[in-house]
């Protein structure tokens, strides 16, 4: 990484100096109206080689999985092969236009109508739409669909979701964007949903329950059977949120278990690239109740031709054209060259990594749910008194690693949350491991040294409150 | 953990004190210890209905946003305003300046159902 501080644009700024050299223009000049020209727009005037290496060196500080380990709980941050970019970069698909009909665009529809099944197949499912671009928006598609389905049945009275504490954050967000209300389910001592609580939260005002499994905790929900059939007794549906799917592909089907519609972020579990804001894909699939109320269009196969169709009871469409299309090949080429074995092999790698590190690292940073993690474990940082997890996140930084994700689930106090994915070797995982022991140490013998880093990024530690709180958003000269 | 005796509690760490004919609601101390420096609050509209144990709000630190739920069931009457401009107060003072919401109860047996200061004191001192 280069280390070295870069400047502002605007400081490399110098009058007059330009990067672009016009042509001559073949019309005559006009001025512009006075009215339309502006004087406060400080623009950095830089010529091109400065600009070039302006940004070349400012994505020198990109920390990315292709250059460190990168243990982000519950955000899946695996390698990203390769081949996915060889084979999206083949001119076929990259030329096809969403409108070239269907007549043009067999190739791209057939790879939708395949991935459709491979994925409902992996999850349990009936059908899947490829619609949504991110797993929020996988949710809002699973939950509308849900109120949809309650709505055509004419019962009005369901407007309550319930949501476990140690579910993913976004959850109850998503439940507020479709209007409803949402009622928080708490943990049993395991770390699993509270049955009681549970059982004494239904009602003919529950719409559904939005469960992650495994939960935020990394733990498999052992009971999710008995939950979902709980929520259906009581007339309600069940959620699943698969972004933690990692754990578990080739394993355990959540249609299987009784999750009526489920996303799959195929920029997590099926290695298509994220971290720097998408695009993405929270694609949703459906088991029988649910399948025909799925977004749309789909694809579809009538008398050996592909097609685009809307489902009969869809709650319509949510995304221009087909989802994001080149993740849809990225991800069908992930799917193909794993195979189904491939994929049961990769959930237990990634399972097998995470109880290696937990058994690490769980005897210098207590966990306060401590039976077998699956693709993820949450530790606590509180190795040393006036030291907290954020001073151990900046510190790790230090070391050459990607804090974890910190602070959340927020059912577990000072939480750092560990999840080192299947694709890191034995060495990375020791190496993470090794940095965290001797953190602890050092966060007894010398705090300030915690309490002051990072120390070799070329800013230090942030004012993160005064950030929040008086935010400076553009240049101030 | 400082404590206000005269107020009473729900185990989501909201604290409920009675001022006159309305009660007054911010969180406790042991709740902004664990929030962290506070740097956002989002109020309910004033006049606006809720049950006991809805969300009036949400308060947000740097390390995460929480939900406020009602200690009783009332009308609200006021927001802490002050804190829009600065809500290091609910860090500062969290039973005086850094209030939260009062309200006009609706049902005032609720009250009664609320935890004690001492309850409360253990419950919070067990997590």
């Amino acid at each position: 990484m280069n280390l070295r501080p870069e400047p502002l644009a605007y400081e490399l700024s110098a009058p007059g100096r330009c990067g672009a050299a016009l042509p001559e223009p073949d019309v005559p000049e006009t001025a512009l109206p006075k009215a339309l020209l502006r004087d406060d727009l400080p623009l950095p005037e830089i010529d091109e080689l400065t600009a070039v290496r302006h940004f070349t060196r400012l994505s020198q500080k990109n920390y990315s999985i292709d250059t460190e380990f990168y243990p982000l709980g519950s955000c899946t941050m695996k390698y990203n092969p390769k081949v996915n970019e060889a084979a999206a970069s083949l001119p076929g698909w990259r030329t096809t236009h969403p409108l070239a009909g269907a007549e043009f665009s067999q190739g791209a529809l057939e790879l939708m109508y395949r991935l459709q099944a491979m994925l409902a197949d992996i999850g349990g499912f009936k059908a899947a739409s490829l619609q949504p671009a991110a797993g929020a928006h996988g949710e809002l598609a699973g939950v509308l669909m849900i109120r949809k389905w309650h709505r055509d049945r004419g019962d009005l009275k369901r407007v309550k979701m319930l949501i476990p504490d140690s579910a993913h954050g976004t959850n109850p967000a998503t439940c507020s964007m479709v209007g409803f209300e949402t009622l928080t389910i708490p943990s049993a001592a395991d770390g699993g949903v509270d049955l009681a609580a549970l059982e004494s939260a239904l009602d003919d005002t529950v719409a559904g329950i939005m469960i992650t499994n495994p939960s935020t905790l990394g733990l498999f929900e052992r009971n999710i059977e008995r939950i979902a059939k709980l929520v259906h007794d009581a007339g309600g549906l069940v959620y699943g949120d698969g972004a933690n799917l990692n754990a578990i592909t080739g394993i355990f089907r959540p249609g299987d278990a009784g999750i009526d519609v489920m996303h799959f972020n195929l920029h997590k579990t099926f290695s298509t690239p994220h971290g720097g804001g998408g695009p993405g894909s929270g694609m949703v699939a459906a088991g029988e109740r649910l399948a025909d109320y799925l977004p749309g269009p789909v694809a579809v196969r009538k008398d050996g031709r592909f097609d685009m169709a809307m489902p009969t009871a869809s709650i319509g469409r949510l995304k221009a054209f087909h989802g994001n299309f080149g993740v849809l090949v990225r991800a069908y080429t992930y799917i193909r060259m794993l195979g189904a074995p491939g994929l049961r092999r990769l959930a237990e790698t990634a399972v097998l990594n995470a109880n290696y590190l937990k058994a690490k690292v769980e005897k210098v940073y207590p966990l306060k749910y401590g039976r077998g993690c699956m693709h993820e474990f949450v530790a606590m940082g509180t190795v040393a008194e006036g030291v907290h997890t954020l001073d151990i996140a900046k510190r790790l930084i230090d070391y050459g690693f990607h804090p974890p994700t910190i602070y959340f689930p927020l059912i577990v106090p000072e939480a750092l949350m560990i999840e080192p994915t299947e694709t890191e070797t034995r060495e990375t995982l020791d190496a993470f491991a090794d940095a965290l022991v001797k953190i602890a140490e050092e966060a007894r013998s010398d705090p300030e040294l915690l309490h002051s880093a990072p120390h070799v990024t070329p800013v230090g530690r942030l004012d993160e409150v005064a950030a929040a709180r008086c935010p400076i958003l553009c240049y101030r000269g | 953990m400082k404590i206000d005796a005269n107020a009473r509690y729900r185990t989501s760490h909201e604290w409920a004190r009675k001022e006159g004919s309305v009660i007054v609601t911010g969180i406790s101390d042991h709740a902004q210890e664990s929030l962290g420096d506070i740097v956002f609050v989002e109020f309910p509209e004033v006049g606006k209905t809720l049950k006991q144990g809805q969300t009036f709000g949400v308060i947000e630190s740097v390390k995460a946003a929480s939900d406020l739920y009602m200690p009783m069931s009332g009308t609200i009457t006021a927001v802490n305003e002050a804190l829009g401009g600065d809500p290091s107060a609910v860090n500062k003072d969290c039973y005086g300046a850094g209030w939260l919401i009062k309200f006009e109860p609706t049902s005032p047996a609720e009250w009664d159902g609320l935890l004690s200061a001492s309850d409360y004191e253990k419950e919070a001192a067990a997590h």
